[in-house]
């Protein structure tokens, strides 16, 4: 295969071009971009699809659950990204115990449901939400701070291999070889949200707990339970974050600060989706997803982290509401 | 003058000779944090102003506090400025850089404002790290200098440290001048009601745009201390964790009270130092007294204390009721407590 | 507000008064306890601890029980030059680490300063040009480092193109700045210059990247945890090409955590538990007895260092740090003469240190040592 040459130019290090215009989202020399492109990169664009596709689900599915918990109770749950670290960690803390791996996951997995579905609920969001909304988001500022900081002192500060049920290796598609783990990935996390589609759509819970989504006070007035349609929702995060935890860790390796950079994504991918629609934040993580992966590897890599946050200024400017969301009525 | 001292006036010229003459027997690593402590108190204290006063809720402070290091280091080191000097240009331009991003301001706010100001932040802190001719990039700038200012050698610990304290005066009394102007009293009444303070011919986008670019201002003033006080910069203190901890400082001290600042940038700033013989654990300690703090006080640590004054203070007053009903005017001691 | 300031100032006045005991020294440890430089930081401390606890349980230096103080330098600059103002204040005899070249730089004027040898293990070059006379490595420079690989790509993989991937931090750009020019003075292109990120978790658009850039050869230069990560997403996208580095990417913990995926990875080590070297082998047991995991090069540049602070007490017959630092420059310390130094090394008049150095491959998740390259100077 023939592929373009290295670009001199950029080896010798330091740009011809001016500096600040290499942070756009694509890299200036456009005919370099176009030629490599041209150049039949399919291969490699094909197989940062399936990377991005796979990246974004993860993203997706803690967008999700960020997007219910936001719907429901007005929670901004800045901890989001640890609560995808944590599950891991548990479990790999509950194996060192002695206990064997099945049964770690089983303590991982009630443990963090329990803890970080039921108690963040009882004993964080519902004290706090009658002082509205910025200092409880201060207050899950704070609970990232102590969840990152336990996990390192409390665990360890240093990464942990993770067992995977995937193997690895490639796998052609379409002429390209892909990753299994991510296809896998993709596979999985796709199952989850369609499963919670199904749950939201077709059962009687689930369609209660979607119209107290969409609107808690009329649900009040309808007789809804909501206490207990809101705890759903935490509980219904907390397995979101558990399926991510799982999927991630043997790629990512369990350490205490994988949340930052995921919390974020999710973040950003619920904003750029749509505040309040779980399609939206499904739409969300795939598009930062992709964003990430090729921006990786189109884009001047040390000014890729920019992008996805550019993309989010650009929405938040243009269409606040996010690209699948709905208008809010502003309070004055 | 005729008018009475305001307390708040009083207290900051109280502390000034006792934070003048307290720290005098530290060492440099003492002088260190407490200098330390200071500077970030004025980076809290702009922060404070655009999300205490005016309610404007900024992911950028530490972006700021950024600009104003490599400002001044740049122009001391490279350029070879003095510090006045580059102080002044370092404020100026967090300032001006302020104006430009308070522009999101007018049009999104609360989380929204937080992650335009958050991706504001990353922007700088790539630069700051890519740029190398400019910034030194990973390798940062070595060697800053602290000046001789007025024939007096600010290179020692002590001398650098009041110098810094001189300073926090300065934009002390700024501040508080500030905010009992009429500008100070406009950004109170767009952060209550921004549809009525309009309809009172408040200018709310020339005022949204001013808290923005002083507490930016702040932040840069903080940042043009911080790179003579620890001699070298890189990036890293300016990632977006320096943002989010000064967001907590200001809540943690008590948004929109006056010296929320202080006490929360002692929390953040020093007690982590002063925690540091916990080992790893100081972290954890500090997040969960962070955490507790906010559930049982979202108004801040300052905020506690005037509950409980308030609190102290009713029931005083309803003992004292009660104990005046039947010797209704025999004792005079009891009503003497009442009035202070 | 006030009486709480003072009430602080009392506190911190408190706080740092240390006491000094006669009959001990004492030598403080600023390492990276937390954050990205966590792994090398624990590695160091615990190698330290392990010479000090020998030192003292054969009497100490010179009649005197070292007392040895570990400060978390949390691998940020700042909280760095804090803990070694801290570790000058209160009298350190000499300060040890830390191991990131960004914090290094950030301290080493205190110790100038106050005239306090500090024995770091960091590996970028820069700072050991500046004519700090208290500046001592624990490895080689990266600058020293960089050629041997060099040579190591034309003449032994026979690479036309190579694939860099970096960490952008100090030592990853540090790293990358040194190698570029070594590989084009040798007339091997760089096929591809790829930049991550510090504390990245997902390196699949990097593998693949490099996957397109078709090179001969991969050159690795990232941190330990990174580096596993890396490996294991090459593994993941197919790619079969020689993967090459530096010491980190050899290391002990990048091994473990990379698992099969590190099979295959050749490259040169400085400092490693597994060289056919006795005083490697021993002291790698004794630390795995231990700590119950094998040291990386770190644990070995934190025992020396322990080590080297005694020999050169010694030779000087007196705790005179002024003295010390003139007798450390051009010192050399053989094992004959003292078993912890481990291994032949010589300082020179900057710093810097010269010594053997291997050329490793992992084969079966071990590293195993293929040739010891010489001395530059010997």
């Amino acid at each position: 295969m023939e592929l373009p040459r290295p670009r001199p130019r950029r080896i010798l290090g330091q740009p011809l071009t001016l500096p600040m215009l290499r942070m756009g989202p694509f890299p200036l020399p456009g005919r370099e971009r176009e030629k490599n492109i041209r150049n039949a990169d399919m291969d490699q664009f094909l197989q940062l699809i399936v990377a991005g596709l796979a990246t974004g689900a993860i993203y997706a599915l803690a967008a999700i659950g960020f997007t219910l918990v936001w719907q429901t109770s007005q929670t901004i749950n800045f901890a989001q990204g640890e609560f995808v670290m944590l599950p891991a960690i548990l479990v790999l803390a509950a194996s060192h115990v002695g206990l064997p791996m099945w049964l770690a996951f089983v303590v991982g997995t009630v443990g963090f449901v329990l803890l970080f579905g039921f108690g963040f609920k009882r004993f964080l969001v519902e004290p706090m939400q009658r002082h509205g909304v910025l200092p409880l988001a201060i207050a899950t500022m704070a609970l990232s701070v102590l969840i990152k900081e336990a996990a390192k002192n409390g665990f360890s500060a240093e990464a942990q291999q993770f067992p995977s049920l995937v193997p690895e290796g490639t796998l052609s598609m379409l002429g390209a070889a892909v990753s299994v783990r991510d296809l896998a990935i993709f596979v999985v996390a796709v199952a989850a949200i369609l499963g919670l589609q199904a749950f939201i759509t077709h059962t009687r819970t689930g369609r209660t707990m979607q119209a107290t989504a969409q609107n808690p006070t009329v649900a009040r007035i309808l007789g809804v339970p909501v206490q207990r349609m809101i705890l759903l929702t935490f509980l219904i995060n907390a397995a979101l974050a558990l399926v991510a935890s799982y999927l991630i860790s043997p790629v990512y390796l369990a350490k205490f600060s994988n949340g930052e950079h995921i919390g974020l994504a999710a973040f950003i991918a619920a904003i750029v989706g749509g505040f309040n629609q779980i399609r939206g934040a499904l739409a969300g993580g795939f598009l930062i997803g992709l964003i990430d992966n090729l921006a990786a590897a189109y884009v001047s890599s040390a000014y890729r982290t920019a992008v996805p946050l550019v993309v989010l200024v650009v929405v938040i400017l243009v269409k606040p509401e996010g690209l699948l969301g709905r208008k809010e009525e502003r309070t004055v | 003058m005729t008018r009475k001292l305001n307390p708040t006036l009083l207290i900051v010229l109280l502390a000034f000779p006792i934070l003048w003459f307290a720290p005098a027997g530290l060492k440099s690593y003492g002088l260190y944090v407490v200098a330390l402590w200071l500077v970030m108190s004025i980076a809290a204290m702009g922060l404070n102003l655009t999300l205490g006063y005016a309610g404007l809720t900024s992911l950028a402070q530490g972006a700021f506090l950024g600009i104003g290091a490599y400002a001044t280091a740049i122009l001391t080191v490279k350029a070879g400025w003095s510090l006045p000097a580059s102080f002044l240009v370092s404020t100026g331009l967090s300032f001006a850089v302020g104006i430009v991003l308070g522009f999101p301001a007018l049009r999104v706010k609360h989380h929204y404002l937080a992650f335009v100001t958050l991706a504001f932040s990353v922007v700088v802190f790539l630069v700051a790290r890519n740029e190398e001719w400019l910034t030194g990039g990973v390798f940062g700038l070595a060697n800053i200098p602290r000046p001789v200012l007025f024939g007096i050698d600010l290179g020692g610990g002590l001398a650098f440290y009041r110098f810094v304290l001189c300073v926090t005066l300065v934009l002390t009394l700024v501040m508080w001048w500030l905010l009992h102007s009429p500008w100070g009293r406009a950004f109170l009444a767009i952060r209550e009601n921004a549809l009525r303070a309009a309809s009172l011919g408040i200018d709310i986008r020339a005022y949204t745009l001013l808290a923005f670019a002083i507490g930016s201002a702040f932040g840069g003033a903080a940042g043009s201390l911080y790179a003579p006080l620890v001699e070298f910069i890189d990036p890293a203190p300016f990632a977006l964790s320096a943002s989010f901890v000064l967001l907590l400082t200001v809540v943690a001290g008590g948004a929109g009270s006056f010296f929320g600042p202080f006490v929360g940038a002692f929390f953040s700033y020093m007690l982590p130092e002063l925690l540091r013989a916990t080992g790893g654990w100081y972290l954890i300690i500090y997040a969960a007294v962070v955490l507790v703090l906010v559930m049982v006080s979202p108004t801040g640590l300052l905020g506690l204390i005037d509950r409980w004054r308030d609190h102290r203070s009713q029931r005083r007053a309803a003992t004292i009721r009660a104990a005046a009903r039947p010797t209704l005017g025999a004792r005079q001691g009891p009503q003497q407590g009442s009035a202070s | 507000m006030t009486f709480k300031t003072f009430a602080a100032g009392v506190a911190l006045a408190a706080a740092f008064a240390a006491p000094a005991f006669a009959d001990t020294v004492k030598l403080i440890d600023v390492i990276e306890l937390s954050g990205p430089g966590a792994p090398a930081g624990t590695n160091w401390k615990n190698g330290s601890d392990l010479a000090v606890a020998e030192i003292n349980a054969k009497g100490g230096i010179l009649g005197k029980q070292i007392e040895l103080i570990h400060y978390d330098s949390q691998t940020n600059p700042g909280a760095t030059r804090a803990a070694v103002q801290r570790a000058v204040d209160e009298d350190a005899y000499v300060v040890l680490g830390p191991i990131f070249s960004g914090p290094i730089s950030a301290s080493m004027q205190i110790t100038q300063r106050a005239g306090v040898p500090q024995i770091v293990g960091g590996e970028a070059s820069a700072f050991t040009k500046q004519g700090n006379p208290y500046i001592f490595r624990t490895s080689l420079n990266q600058a020293d480092s960089m050629p041997k690989l060099a040579n190591y790509l034309r003449d032994e993989v026979k690479a036309k193109s190579v694939a860099v991937v970096w960490i952008n931090n100090d030592f990853g750009k540090g790293g990358r700045d040194a190698i570029i020019p070594e590989l084009q003075k040798r007339g091997i292109q760089v096929a591809a210059d790829i930049a991550t990120e510090s504390g990245q978790a997902d390196f699949a658009a990097d593998a693949i990247k490099v996957k397109n850039a078709n090179a001969d050869a991969v050159f690795v230069y990232l941190n330990e945890e990174e580096s596993a990560r890396f490996l294991r997403a090459v593994r993941q996208q197919g790619i079969a090409k020689p993967i090459i580095g530096e010491t980190t990417l050899l290391g002990a913990k990048v091994i473990e955590l990379a698992g099969d995926a590190a099979n295959g990875v050749k490259g040169h080590v400085g400092l490693l538990v597994d060289a056919p070297n006795p005083g490697f082998q021993a002291f790698g047991k004794k630390y795995m007895d231990k700590y119950g995991f094998t040291s990386d090069h770190n644990g070995i540049k934190g025992y020396t260092a322990v080590y080297t602070v005694k020999t050169i007490t010694e030779r000087i017959g007196k705790f005179d740090r002024e003295a010390f630092a003139k007798a450390l420059h051009g010192a050399r310390i053989d094992v004959a003469q003292e078993p912890g130094i481990l291994i032949d090394t010589k300082w020179l008049a900057n710093g810097d240190v010269d010594r053997e150095s291997f050329l490793v491959e992992v084969t079966n998740g071990k590293p195993v040592v293929k040739a010891t390259l010489p001395m530059i100077n010997p």
